[in-house]
């Protein structure tokens, strides 16, 4: 039974996307009626499999799923299936609650019902149309004109996450990928009316496409190594020995290599470094779209498939043992990019880039605590993040929702993301604020009453009681900054005056919009209390780490709870209070950019990578393009071979018809035998005198001449 | 020199001499005359060579018909301009090369034959020439076809000439 | 009868040669026939002389003769009445002027 509800959970949002597109574009209410229907549908198909997976005592051992024979493959057939294990029970819950916030909120977002723009067309964000209103005109927001369109496009989104989330092999995961970068592409540029938002889905399309033909090469490498894509069978302990004692290339073994390039598909997917680039860009799409991909579900999936692979990366490794090569680029990666990423985003000034570069940030955490061992660190960090994230996103996008408002409404024409334009908002926009409070303290690693703190709590313990200090102390800082820049970014945006007359005349958005940042916001609280170590002093013993079990499950050894101990407590504690305090104490003040100490160049300009991509990368592959290829190559290589070849039939054309047809042939054997047997003929008929006596004579000359020659030479 | 080589020598010198003549007089009735002669020249080779019968039927054909026959046309088609002046081609010569080189030849392989130096063998007597001509003439395991035949061709040339010469006008 | 017969046919050879000659060099159309006659004879003399050296019983060089004698007269008559024609129609016996089947 539980079976064919799995099999079904992807189907209504893929539906939804098909008779949306088909069908019932017109009609907007239509169009995000389907949508959510299939999102609660979904959703409802995940609670039902979520609960019963909990009531099931040992369920890493005993797992849902089933799979059917596919591709026939000569001997054999290549599986897919659907799994639902403890990992994907926990991410399917969170997927499920955060889509159905995404799309519910997606409604208000658009702004439906309201009138349609003066002059918003297709491709542009809209502009607001002008209403008459007891006697004087005033501005309104406008609804979106592609607004089926967006549901279709986030309903096959979903479509795919869900089915990465459900498969139970490499393949139909793959797919469920692939599916998610196509939509990252077509939301990003959404409005593709926008230079900026067509370059950006570009960008985002290929970054993650360098990640992903890594991605692929791994799996291959999986399937002609094991003959296998089912995670049933290259888990098993014995595949992964015999993967792990392989040497393969570079010196690592077999599967480490498929590990390693298997988490560069993960790279490019959540934005790590080097290959993060393409997450800030992405906020030129609409701000669901940020939320959904950029917190929820896209760069969760690149963590959610790193974890799912945990085993052929931790092959051949047990706690307590020096981390393997795989292991140990992972976690350096990840820290890397969690310290790399603070620093950058301390120095933004748009609302949503602060919060994509602390979702880079955020990533790093999570493959850092996979890299050093961390499996249900990773896993926690993973759940709570996208709960916060997605409500910071949400919030982020109310609060310029407010912002349009004011800037529609009082004419003041300035950019309604800059934080510096803000101020003062908690009194306008008090849902939004609380709300986005919440989040941000989770988001910082609040003690105790925040989901976000027991997470990184988490993360920290291992990494300092397994003895990674460089990891621990990097960490460390990040989350300090993290806490900073998310102080700094409540306080230009809420706390003080405000710093426009936009941001006066704000106002809170609709209950379409401000209902899921409450439920998410309950999440972000919540959750983080079914992952209460043991040993936590006070609370901890209380209530189980029901987590940790519950996920912990489903590799083959429950990874047993790490020993306690007070640094990492501290450290986090100090780290997060402190970077709190001193955001909020250093930016009550600051009301202008000139004024933020912090606006250095160099991190402002994300340490110049664009740029240095730029340079490397792009310029002489467009060049290649551009001007190798398709000048030098083709233009003057093969078209000047072909335009050399024609010419030179041309040429031989002529030569043969004037040179040979003409004077040989016409002239010489046509018209030349003619005039010959004319001439010949008209000179030789002279010998016709009509005279006997010339014919005799000449009959009998030539006779006796013959007779002569007979006689004289031949007998 | 028997007496018959000698009767051979001058019969052959009139035959000779009466062709030459033929072939060169300006006038063209004297030609036929000395045709005339070169023919009774021949006559009387036939007579040496005893085939009398042969003899008398060039007199009375040759002679006495083509011959006469000849006169009768020259005098017939006579101009006077046309005897006056000469009378061979401006390039006479090349036929007397032709014809002094066919006769070198033929002498030539004449001579060379042993086979003809021999002499006649006598007929026996008891044989009647002239009868046997006679039969062969007529007789069907003979020579009848060519008789006959021949005579349709002398009517052919009689209708023939006669046509061609009445030369009527329509 | 002691003459070689290789005299005969010296003296046809000869003969022939005269007429031929007469044939090629004469102009009068006349003329011509004559040298014509001249040949015949010579060739009438070469069959009576081979008749009477090769086997005078068989008749066959007398006969051949006599058709020859036919030949040649039918000949001669159909000749002249053609050159008598021609005369007629273009006043002239000289066979170089009897040229209409030229080119």
């Amino acid at each position: 039974m539980e079976n064919i509800i799995i099999w079904l959970i992807p189907l209504p949002p893929l539906l939804s996307f098909f008779a949306i597109i088909l069908f019932t574009n017109k009609n907007k209410a239509l169009s995000h009626g389907i949508a959510v229907g299939a999102a609660v549908l979904s959703w409802l198909g995940s609670m039902v499999i979520f609960i019963r997976a909990i009531g099931v005592e040992q369920f890493g051992k005993h797992v849902f799923g089933s799979s059917i024979n596919w591709l026939p493959t000569g001997t054999s057939w290549l599986k897919i299936g659907v799994l639902i294990d403890p990992l994907s029970a926990a991410v399917i819950f969170f997927v499920a609650w955060t889509v159905l916030a995404i799309f519910v909120y997606s409604i208000g977002y658009h702004n439906f019902g309201q009138p349609k723009g003066d002059h918003d067309v297709a491709g542009l964000p809209p502009h607001g149309a002008t209403i008459t209103e007891h006697g004087h005109k005033h501005t309104v927001p406008s609804i979106e004109p592609m607004y089926s369109r967006f549901f279709a496009f986030i309903s096959l989104f979903a479509f795919g996450m869900y089915t990465l989330v459900v498969s139970d092999n490499l393949l139909t995961l793959f797919i469920g990928w692939e599916i998610m970068g196509l939509c990252s592409y077509l939301l990003i540029g959404f409005w593709f009316g926008k230079p900026s938002a067509r370059n950006a889905a570009v960008k985002a399309f290929m970054t993650t496409r360098i990640g992903d033909v890594f991605m692929l090469l791994g799996i291959a490498f999986v399937y002609s190594f094991t003959g296998s894509l089912s995670f049933k069978e290259i888990f098993k302990p014995e595949m992964l020995n015999a993967l792990a004692s392989t040497p393969a290339f570079l010196g690592l073994s077999a599967a480490g290599i498929i590990g390693l390039l298997l988490f560069i598909g993960s790279v490019g997917k959540s934005a790590q470094w080097p290959l993060h680039v393409w997450l800030p860009d992405a906020m030129e799409g609409p701000t669901p779209v940020s939320a959904m991909i950029h917190a929820a579900t896209m760069v969760s999936a690149g963590v959610f498939m790193a974890i799912r692979v945990f085993p052929l990366i931790s092959a051949g490794w047990v706690e307590g043992m020096p981390l393997n090569t795989t292991m140990s680029i992972i976690a350096f990666i990840g820290s890397f990019t969690a310290l790399f990423a603070a620093t950058i985003a301390v120095a933004q000034n748009d609302i949503k880039r602060v919060l994509a570069y602390s979702t880079i940030s955020q990533l790093g955490f999570m493959i850092a605590a996979l890299g050093i061992g961390a499996y249900v660190a990773a896993a926690f960090h993973l759940v709570t993040h996208a709960f916060f994230k997605a409500l910071l996103f949400l919030g982020s996008g109310s609060v310029i929702h407010g912002m349009e408002h004011g800037v529609l409404h009082t004419g003041d024409h300035v950019d309604p993301q800059d934080m510096f334009n803000m101020g003062g908002l908690r009194k306008k926009m008090p849902i939004t604020f609380w709300t986005y409070l919440i989040g941000g303290f989770a988001l910082s690693g609040f003690p105790v009453l925040t989901a976000g703190f027991w997470s990184k709590d988490e993360i920290f313990a291992e990494a300092f009681g397994n003895g990674h200090l460089v990891v621990f102390i990097v960490l460390a800082i990040a989350a300090f900054l993290t806490a900073f820049y998310t102080m700094r970014q409540i306080t230009l945006t809420f706390f003080g005056q405000p710093r426009s007359a936009a941001a006066d005349h704000a106002t809170e958005t609709k209950w379409t919009m401000t209902l899921p940042l409450i439920v998410l916001a309950v999440f972000a609280v919540s959750f983080g209390w079914v992952g209460i170590p043991e040993h936590f002093p006070g609370i901890g013993g209380l209530f189980p780490n029901w987590f940790h079990e519950f996920v912990g499950s489903t590799l083959a050894e429950t990874p047993g709870a790490v020993a306690f101990s007070w640094v990492p407590l501290v450290t986090s504690l100090s780290v997060a209070l402190g970077g709190l305090f001193f955001g909020w104490l250093v930016y009550r003040k600051v009301n202008t950019p000139s004024q933020d100490f912090l606006q250095i160049p160099v991190l402002k300009n994300k340490w110049y990578f664009d740029e240095i991509y730029q340079v490397v990368f792009i310029k002489p592959a467009s060049w290649i393009a551009e001007t190798f290829t398709s000048l030098y190559m083709d233009q003057k290589v093969i078209d000047g071979f072909l335009h050399g070849a024609a010419r030179f039939s041309l040429f031989l054309g002529h030569a043969f018809r004037n040179y040979f047809d003409k004077p040989v042939i016409n002239e010489f054997i046509g018209d030349g035998t003619g005039s010959v047997v004319k001439t010949s003929g008209s000179e030789l008929r002279k010998i016709q005198a009509g005279r006997i006596q010339y014919y005799m004579i000449a009959s009998i000359a030539i006779l006796v001449i013959i007779s002569l020659l007979y006689y004289f030479i031949l007998a | 020199m028997t007496a018959d080589r000698i009767i051979f020598l001058l019969t052959a010198g009139v035959i000779l001499g009466s062709a030459i003549m033929v072939v060169v007089t300006r006038k063209l009735i004297h030609a036929a005359l000395w045709l005339v002669a070169a023919l009774f020249g021949v006559a009387i080779l036939y007579g040496i060579l005893q085939a009398g019968f042969l003899a008398v039927v060039q007199v009375v054909v040759y002679i006495g018909a083509i011959a006469i026959l000849f006169i009768f046309a020259v005098m017939l088609t006579r101009k006077e301009t046309l005897e006056k002046g000469t009378q061979t081609r401006p390039n006479w010569w090349l036929p007397g090369i032709l014809g002094l080189i066919i006769l070198i030849g033929l002498i030539i392989l004449i001579t060379g034959h042993i086979d003809f130096n021999r002499t006649a063998e006598q007929i026996p007597t008891n044989i009647d020439t002239l009868r046997l001509l006679g039969v062969a003439l007529v007789s069907p395991d003979a020579f009848v076809l060519p008789f006959e035949i021949a005579s349709v061709l002398l009517l052919a040339a009689l209708v023939g000439a006669v046509f061609v010469a009445s030369g009527k006008k329509e | 009868m002691s003459i070689p017969l290789s005299w005969y046919l010296i003296l046809a050879a000869a003969l022939f040669c005269i007429g031929l000659f007469g044939v090629l060099s004469r102009k009068n159309a006349i003329a011509i026939l004559l040298g014509i006659e001249l040949m015949l004879n010579a060739v009438n003399i070469n069959l009576v002389a081979f008749w009477r050296y090769q086997d005078p019983v068989k008749m066959t060089g007398q006969v051949f003769a006599i058709i020859v004698f036919a030949v040649a007269a039918a000949e001669v008559a159909v000749g002249l009445a053609l050159i008598i024609s021609v005369y007629r129609r273009r006043k002239t016996v000289i066979a170089d002027e009897i040229d209409l089947m030229k080119w």
